[in-house]
């Protein structure tokens, strides 16, 4: 089932990626330029902006937020959104009293199309352990500290759906265009550890 | 399978920070290690539950010793070698070959891709079976343990909660992961409040989880 730790001299992960596509590159099974548009799709075109302007979306457009939580998957294709890890979107809607909050304890399945790959917090053993047991604690530690009315509820992904939170809009925000309002979403209220905030 | 990955509640991790200016690959083998474990399920013939199962499968050391990318690539090795595509210790007598060691590569193998039906692209699948239960219902986290894959994680089992939804059907991963079929069945996101899993005293907060249908039982 599990097999014994690697030898302390075991090659560098460095080394066994170099080791990994040379084997594969010399058998015809994998193409440098393939993995370079792998890599830069994740770094250039998809990431947290895509998500940024869903949200956005949603906060001026009544319509468009209806849809998006009737049915996330369809309403960011409309945006041009989806692909892997983006197969079913349920979009979850934080309140005044109500707080969402996103993880995979398993592994760390995450909304690739709208967020791109997940950053390091998110796939950090104390955050995958402890906001499905102690949430409020964790996000006060993480700098995010919730009034005690208001509910927190966390989403395991543990199936094929993913989990994207729409951000209550701050304050003083009414004269912003939705560009703008694209502009001061982070990817860390998108996943629910953080909330937008305004200057 | 018990093990690391199944993290949910465990205890003794500490704390995390948030490093806003993190890179999206932090290092360039990162990106490299991305990138082929994309490509290693189509390589090995496999599928992304056995991706999963295949980091569920290392020692706990390695699960942890390189990060996240580092048990990706461990993971799109171990698929590799698994499907015959390289032989086992390749990588590695590669690798040493490349920081100047006198080993020697091993010989090539019988390629032996995984044989299964696919039912098409993806996890999703439309299934004609009715979902068996209903949003509002009462059920319970059946308690099963197995040695190969499953997404019932442990703090869940044997706990009860109520039908928040029902979600599009998808293959079943604990079959899908070892290639046996797909088992293709509803899913569910059942809520569970904090004191029904972790006891009086628990911090409240509700918690939801998706579920296959097999994962559950009438209350």
């Amino acid at each position: 089932m599990t097999e014994n730790p690697r030898p302390t001299d075991y090659p560098s992960p460095q080394l066994r990626v170099e080791a990994l596509e040379a084997l594969l590159v010399e058998r015809g099974l994998v193409k440098p330029e393939m993995l370079d548009g792998f890599i830069n799709r994740y770094v250039n075109d998809v990431g947290p902006m895509n998500g940024a302007k869903v949200v956005a979306k949603a906060w001026v457009d009544p319509d468009f937020r209806k849809r998006l939580i009737e049915s996330g998957t369809e309403a960011i294709k409309e945006l041009g959104f989806e692909g892997p890890q983006g197969e079913h979107i349920v979009v979850v809607e934080n309140t005044a009293t109500v707080h969402n909050v996103v993880v995979c304890t398993l592994c760390s399945c995450y909304p690739w199309p709208l967020l791109g790959l997940p950053p390091d917090w998110y796939k950090d053993p104390a955050y995958r352990s402890r906001v499905v047991r102690e949430p409020r604690k964790l996000l006060g530690e993480m700098g995010l500290d919730l009034a005690d009315e208001v509910e927190i509820q966390v989403w395991d992904s543990s199936a094929e759906n993913r989990y994207f939170v729409l951000p209550n809009r701050p304050k003083r925000t009414e004269g912003l265009s939705e560009d703008e309002l694209a502009a001061i979403i982070t990817r860390d209220a998108m996943v629910g550890v953080a909330v937008v905030k305004v200057g | 399978m018990d093990g690391l990955h199944d993290m949910g509640g465990t205890q003794g991790w500490g704390t995390v920070e948030i490093d806003p200016n993190e890179a999206v690959f932090a290092e360039e083998w990162h990106g490299r290690a991305f990138a082929l474990s994309l490509a290693s399920m189509g390589i090995s013939g496999t599928n992304l539950d056995a991706f999963r199962h295949g980091q569920e499968r290392l020692h706990p050391l390695d699960y942890l010793s390189n990060g996240y990318y580092g048990r990706w690539l461990a993971c799109a090795e171990k698929l590799i070698v698994d499907s015959g595509v390289l032989a086992p210790g390749a990588v590695e007598a590669r690798a040493r070959r490349m920081r100047g060691e006198n080993v020697e590569e091993p010989s090539d193998v019988e390629v032996r891709k995984p044989q299964y039906e696919r039912g098409g692209a993806g996890s999703l699948r439309e299934i004609s079976d009715k979902p068996k239960f209903s949003v509002g219902q009462s059920v319970k986290a059946k308690t099963f343990r197995k040695s190969g894959h499953t997404r019932l994680p442990a703090y869940i089992r044997g706990h009860a909660g109520v039908v928040k939804a029902i979600r599009p059907a998808a293959v079943l991963p604990d079959s899908t992961a070892h290639f046996t079929g797909e088992d293709a069945q509803n899913v569910y996101t059942v809520e569970f409040t904090s004191t029904e899993l972790w006891g009086d005293g628990a911090e409240a907060a509700t918690l939801f989880i998706d579920l296959f249908e097999t994962y559950m039982e009438a209350l």
